[in-house]
């Protein structure tokens, strides 16, 4: 069962089909990643002219490609890439969310693989909020002795951020999960996270072989402390976005009156669409802090 | 009279710092057909590439007066047509007639007549049959026709052909040439086939180390660089 | 690859294929939402939704069979799902997710089967979709091919050096190995592209693919996109008001 479940979730537990989400959240989500991916766009269009959309498309089918790749983890299983993380850190965060919404879009469309109305949740799990938290570790610790494990940690991150928020939302949604199952998906989700990191690092080092000049270069820090405690809060808050999100008696209350005379499940959906949108303004404000500090 | 393709000194080095151009001077003039030869490597794709501004070098280049700088390069691409090497990097739309009518399109003309212009073109190569196909199912003579249709809708006045007869059948490269040789504009070919040289060009440039080494007559390029495919029987071929 | 086959029912004629990709979209947000928001009386709705979009397949002449294995692709992930909630005793919720998640699938194949994907990009952006994002879309999808095809000539080079030709899909090879022919795969395909984007900027391209087919939404796009859409608002209506 539980390896069942892993090759359902490895990446693709990220993945949320419609039907599965309740009606506030798709459209909260789908309201909430409009305006983003359109002010991301613009933000890698001016970063990246017209001419280089090619490149972007490039590494959006590399990583599409190498997510149908198996990497072997010895006992039997195996696992593949997500690539959130390795196209923030080649492409930068804006590009990156860019491709991430555009294979999560033609996977969406091409390949039933996620949902359109679920698309907004897609995208603001894996293409925002997950490339910026593989991104964060990156750029505090991308250059320097702890460059291996920020890279590592960046990967990880942004599988086990993505993983938690999509996981919340289906909670918030009515989807009943007892404690132990929830304990079993979070640590599949920390396998997962850990293989994304293996293959990330990996990957990354063979691309530097190759390209030398295709990684973003992040400013040196003298102290890797900041990286981790940008990594634990992260951490924390993506997993206490989770355990907020699955109070039993919401659940309760989502499932038997679902219906618009019931307010319950609206105070309950609102308390976890602000964690949500707290986690998601938190990864915003960094980005753009980050930004703005490269454009110096 | 002003030659239609004028080069003066085009010097050209890669990122890496590999220098692939070393002084090339160049001319075509209108309704002439050149072949350029020369080794692998000798920096005749690369000088291709410099005469619609895909690659910019030091030096001048010039086409039917247009010098090639950024002001004038969407004039110039539409002046000179490159058909590439490989055709499965040229056809990339989802049908033959979609992928003919790119470069109309791009020009900004409506949809109508570039229709037109694409099926004309397709009619020229004898492909209209395959209009609707989608061409990676072409045979790789028929992915080249397509190509030629796709520049030759253009309209160009100087038409560029890199390395055409590569990856073609025998039957392939003669209807090939027949094709070529019937196209009214001036052309560039870059070849290492020398009866396909021999039979349509009336002057051949001699690529080495990134300039011309010599031009003339296509059998005296041929004779003078033993450029040619003959081996013998019993002697490792040199 | 896979996807070939949806590009190939792309390109087919009839009715539901002329129409503009516009007004697909319409019909198709439309109906994902009647499917999403649905509660009440699925066991009947659900069977009714199915009717309608088996009109529209056959309506578009799509194969039936080809359609319905294709939407089934969704299974493995809903299933578990469905599991989840049938160990939890729930097994009525579990059937529920299945049956929208599939819904929606079909549908989304009704459109995209019916639609190149080029025109459908340009559908979205005339939607206000950014345009940076479509294309970008549109040479992810190309390189796709490319990139796959790369991937193929490599491990037929693999297996003729007596790797088995497996290995790149199966566990086998150390994950160095992967790790590295994923590197090589992207050196390659990186070359590839740059030589289509080259002769793309040789024939004059700026930026934005433009279409052959003209766009104007013509008066039976409008009749096309207000039926399409009402009709599963109808089936809901209905549903609702015999069983409900």
């Amino acid at each position: 069962m539980a390896r069942f479940l892993k090759s359902c979730y490895g990446g693709k537990a990220v993945h949320i089909p419609d039907g599965f989400l309740s009606t506030p959240v798709w459209a909260a989500l789908d309201t909430a990643a409009v305006p983003a991916v359109a002010w991301v766009a613009r933000r890698a269009q001016r970063g990246f002219d017209d001419r280089q959309a090619p490149l972007l498309g490039l590494m959006g089918a590399f990583v599409f490609a190498a997510q149908l790749i198996n990497f072997p983890v010895g006992a039997g299983t195996s696992g593949h890439l997500v690539g959130a993380a390795l196209l923030a850190f080649t492409l930068g965060p804006a590009a990156a969310s860019v491709v991430m919404t555009a294979i999560l879009g033609i996977q969406a469309l091409v390949f039933q693989d996620g949902g359109l109305l679920a698309l907004g949740a897609n995208i603001v799990n894996m293409a925002l909020v997950g490339v910026l938290a593989g991104y964060l570790p990156y750029r505090l610790g991308g250059a320097g002795e702890w460059r291996r494990f920020s890279i590592f940690a960046g990967a990880s991150l942004s599988v086990v951020v993505a993983g938690c928020l999509a996981l919340s939302e289906l909670l918030i949604s009515g989807v009943r999960m007892q404690t132990s199952l929830l304990g079993i998906s979070l640590a599949v989700f920390l396998v997962s996270a850990i293989l994304e990191g293996v293959i990330t690092l990996a990957v990354v080092r063979s691309l530097e072989r190759i390209q030398p000049t295709l990684l973003q270069d992040s400013p040196p820090h003298k102290s890797p402390a900041l990286l981790f405690i940008a990594v634990a809060a992260v951490l924390l808050a993506s997993v206490g976005v989770l355990f907020a999100s699955q109070a039993p008696d919401a659940i309760e209350q989502l499932t038997e009156h679902a219906g618009p005379r019931s307010f319950g499940w609206l105070r309950q959906a609102g308390t976890g669409l602000a964690g949500l949108a707290l986690i998601y303004g938190l990864c915003l404000a960094i980005g753009r802090t980050v930004s703005r500090n490269r454009s110096v | 009279m002003t030659p239609l393709v004028e080069v003066h000194g085009l010097r050209f080095r890669y990122d890496d710092g590999t220098a692939a151009l070393n002084g090339v001077d160049f001319h075509l003039n209108a309704g002439e057909t050149v072949a350029l030869l020369g080794p692998n490597g000798s920096g005749k794709t690369t000088f291709v590439l410099h005469l619609n501004g895909l690659l910019r070098g030091q030096g001048r280049v010039s086409v039917s007066g247009l010098t090639v700088e950024p002001k004038n390069i969407p004039a110039i691409r539409r002046k000179v047509g490159i058909v590439f090497q490989d055709s499965e990097s040229q056809l990339f739309m989802p049908t033959v007639l979609e992928d003919v009518a790119f470069g109309l399109l791009n020009r900004g003309l409506d949809s109508v007549t570039a229709r037109g212009r694409a099926s004309a073109a397709l009619e020229t190569v004898g492909m209209s049959a395959a209009a609707a196909r989608a061409p990676y199912h072409l045979s790789a003579g028929e992915k080249k026709r397509v190509a030629i249709a796709g520049i030759i809708a253009m309209e160009p006045e100087v038409l560029v052909l890199d390395e055409p007869t590569a990856s073609l059948d025998p039957p392939g490269q003669r209807s090939l040439a027949g094709l070529v040789a019937d196209l009214p504009q001036a052309k560039i070919l870059v070849t290492h086939d020398v009866p396909f040289a021999l039979a349509l060009c009336q002057r051949a440039v001699f690529f080495q180390a990134g300039r011309i080494a010599a031009e003339g007559p296509v059998e005296e390029m041929v004779c003078r660089f033993d450029w040619h495919f003959a081996f013998e029987r019993s002697k490792s071929p040199r | 690859m896979r996807h070939v086959i949806l590009e190939r029912w792309s390109r087919g004629e009839s009715c539901v294929h002329r129409r503009d990709p516009r007004a697909k979209i319409v019909a198709l947000i439309t109906f994902l939402a009647v499917v999403a928001t649905a509660h009440r009386a699925l066991a009947w709705l659900a069977p009714g939704l199915l009717l309608l979009l088996l009109a529209g397949l056959v309506l578009a002449k799509l194969p039936l069979t080809g359609a319905l294995v294709r939407a089934a692709l969704v299974v493995p992930f809903t299933g578990v799902f469905a599991l989840i909630c049938w160990f939890a005793g729930e097994p009525a919720l579990g059937l529920r997710l299945l049956a929208k998640s599939y819904l929606s699938a079909l549908a989304v194949i009704w459109v995209v089967a019916t639609t190149p994907l080029p025109a459908l990009l340009n559908g979205f952006e005339m939607t206000g979709v950014p345009r940076f994002l479509l294309v970008v879309c549109q040479f992810l999808y190309r390189y796709l091919f490319v990139i796959s095809e790369e991937a193929q000539h490599m491990s037929k080079a693999a297996a003729a050096r007596g790797t088995a030709a497996r290995n790149w899909t199966a566990p086998g090879p150390s994950f160095r190995a992967a790790a590295g022919a994923l590197g090589v795969l992207f050196a390659r395909s990186y070359a590839r592209a740059g030589d289509i984007h080259r002769a793309m900027l040789a024939r004059g391209f700026d930026g934005r693919f433009l279409q052959l087919h003209s766009e104007n939404f013509r008066p039976a796009d409008t009749a096309f996109a207000l039926v399409a859409s009402l009709a599963p608002v109808a089936v809901r209506l209905t549903v609702e008001r015999v069983v409900g």
